[in-house]
């Protein structure tokens, strides 16, 4: 096994870990609440880069495309299955925010195709180079340095703007971020058109891997950004990407040590792994703020 | 300036306010007292927006506001301070007075301005401006959300139990503090515990019992009425 390999392997599944889980608890912190819907803003950003591919217009132009639709997709979350429901309880969220994710899938299925689709990728994704002594996929290195800057950009959103400060005094006191006049409606339609924009970066990265999508695509982001979030901290950001992180190790390192014929079984190891962490911290690595009380 | 009508306020069962009418005149600084679980602070934060109002309606400068959001009251002017005293803990001290001016946004000289004047009133808060709110001992975190919800410039102050669990010479500054606010013209709601010292401040008085309104008067009189103590003092002597 090589070192560098190994790491630059950690690094750029971590960043795109811990992208996708920022995207989900960035909505959590603020509303408690796990977007069901969120893998779908992945999947949503996929087909518009589908549907555009044909437009001849430059790939990054395609991309934009596809983020941008994410973001719009997450904002018509919150104002399609969490705004008419919200005010009356918990469960009616999670069970609109299911049936949105459903209603999306199945509009992918039947308006678009159950079989993969060919989304436009630049000729960079698939080559390689030489780094380090390593042969390495671009794309790996191109996901590292997104992931840099787009938690640069997030962590300077969150410390230095108004918005930012707002959005984390609303996570930890939602009713008194109301009370110094930072309107409730904003703050999380705010939230959820950065938890679209992750998702829409996400989905440039993650079917850069794979080149294609498919319906169900988004399943699999949504169950790493949680499990990064549980062993992270359900309700801190920083713990999101630290959890992010820490998945990728563990996943990467049963990708180098576990022999061919356990690989298939690597999910079970990483949930047993997952399972310890969490009996030895109960709230996840990172603690949340100091106070916390639900709305 | 503020006008309370029938106000009620339950939660499920519990009848917390039961039709409360109660008035506070431009400049008026007003205490609302009353034994725990009076219903003075449920009062106080149906009027902020921050509880829903199950009945009544709240006028303010002759608009009702009934039902209106707690941002939105912040907008219109009234800024509540709950008893809960919620600094953003993670929030440094200038952070949560930022916060405090966040209708204010475009007015960031006047924001500046505000949080420098605060600061000379309470230079300990200016010591600790970059420290996390969470650091700060309960008296100083009582100043802060104070002067964090001034800084929203209101018209109107609720204040709910400000000298709440602090130290003797705390609670006079706080009362130094509540005075100089109404001589400044502030229009103030308060509720307090500590009877003696809010009714020597205050312009009128109302006494609550049970949701209800018991007695309502000048200061003075209030103070002086023996056989309203044991209304508001509870089972203190
Ligand atoms: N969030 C709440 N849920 C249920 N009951 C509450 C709640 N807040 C207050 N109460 C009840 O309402 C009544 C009035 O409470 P409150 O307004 O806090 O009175 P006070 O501020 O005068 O002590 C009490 O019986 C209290 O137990
Ligand atoms: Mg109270």
């Amino acid at each position: 096994m090589n070192p560098v390999q190994f790491v630059l392997d950690v690094l750029s599944l971590g960043g795109a870990y811990a992208l996708m889980a920022l995207g989900l608890v960035i909505v959590y912190g603020i509303l408690r609440l796990v977007n069901f819907a969120y893998g779908e803003l992945i999947m949503v950003s996929g087909y518009t880069m589908f549907l555009v591919s044909g437009s001849g217009f430059p790939w990054l132009v395609m991309a934009g495309c596809g983020v941008v639709m994410a973001i719009a997709a997450g904002i018509a979350t919150d104002y399609l299955a969490f705004r008419p429901v919200r005010a009356k309880s918990v469960t009616a969220v999670l069970i609109t925010s299911f049936a949105f994710s459903t209603l999306l899938q199945n509009a992918a299925l039947l308006f678009i195709s159950p079989r993969p689709r060919a989304v436009p990728l630049p000729e960079l994704f698939s080559r390689t180079v030489e780094f380090a002594g390593v042969i390495t996929p671009v794309r790996n290195l191109i996901t590292i340095a997104v992931a840099v800057v787009m938690l640069g950009i997030f962590s300077w959103l969150m410390r230095s703007t108004a918005l930012g400060i707002a959005m984390r005094a609303a996570a930890t006191n939602f009713r008194m971020a109301r009370m110094m006049g930072i309107p409730a409606n904003l703050i999380i339609s705010a939230a959820f058109a950065i938890s679209g924009l992750l998702a829409g970066t996400v989905a440039i990265l993650w079917i850069g891997r794979i080149g294609t999508v498919v319906p169900g695509i988004g399943l699999e982001p949504l169950l790493i950004a949680f499990i990064a979030t549980v062993i992270g901290g359900m309700r801190s950001l920083p713990g999101a990407v630290v959890g992010g992180f820490l998945l990728a190790l563990i996943d990467t390192s049963l990708n180098y040590t576990l022999p061919q014929d356990l690989l298939k079984f690597r999910d079970a190891f990483t949930f047993s792994l997952v399972i310890l962490i969490l009996l030895w911290r109960p709230e996840g690595i990172v603690r949340g703020p100091a106070s916390g009380q639900r709305t | 300036m503020l006008d309370i009508e029938s106000l009620e306020v339950s939660y499920g069962a519990v009848r917390a306010v039961r039709g409360v009418s109660l008035g506070v005149r431009k400049g008026e600084l007003v205490t609302l007292l009353g034994a725990n679980g009076a219903g003075k602070s449920s009062t106080l934060m149906a009027i902020a927006g921050a509880v829903r109002a199950t009945a009544g309606r709240v006028r303010l400068d002759g608009a009702d506001v009934t039902g209106a959001t707690p941002e939105n009251m912040v907008r219109r002017g009234v800024a509540a301070v709950p008893e809960t005293r919620d600094v953003f803990p993670d929030l440094t001290v200038a952070q949560n007075l930022q916060l405090g001016a966040f209708t204010r946004r475009r007015d960031q000289a006047g924001v500046i301005h505000d949080r420098e004047t605060h600061f000379t009133h309470f230079p300990i808060l200016a010591e600790r401006q970059h420290l996390p709110a969470g650091n700060l001992s309960g008296g100083e975190q009582q100043m802060l959300v104070i002067a964090r919800a001034l800084m929203s410039r209101p018209s109107v102050l609720l204040l709910d139990e400000p000298s709440l669990g602090l130290a003797p010479i705390v609670v006079d500054q706080i009362f130094d503090m509540i005075g100089s606010l109404k001589d400044s013209g502030l229009t103030i709601l308060l509720v307090e515990q500590n009877a003696a010292k809010a009714l020597a401040v205050s312009d009128r008085a109302y006494v609550m019992r049970l949701g209800r309104i018991e007695a309502e008067g000048p200061a003075s009189e209030i103070a002086a009425a023996t056989e309203l103590k044991s209304l508001y003092l509870g089972a203190e002597p």
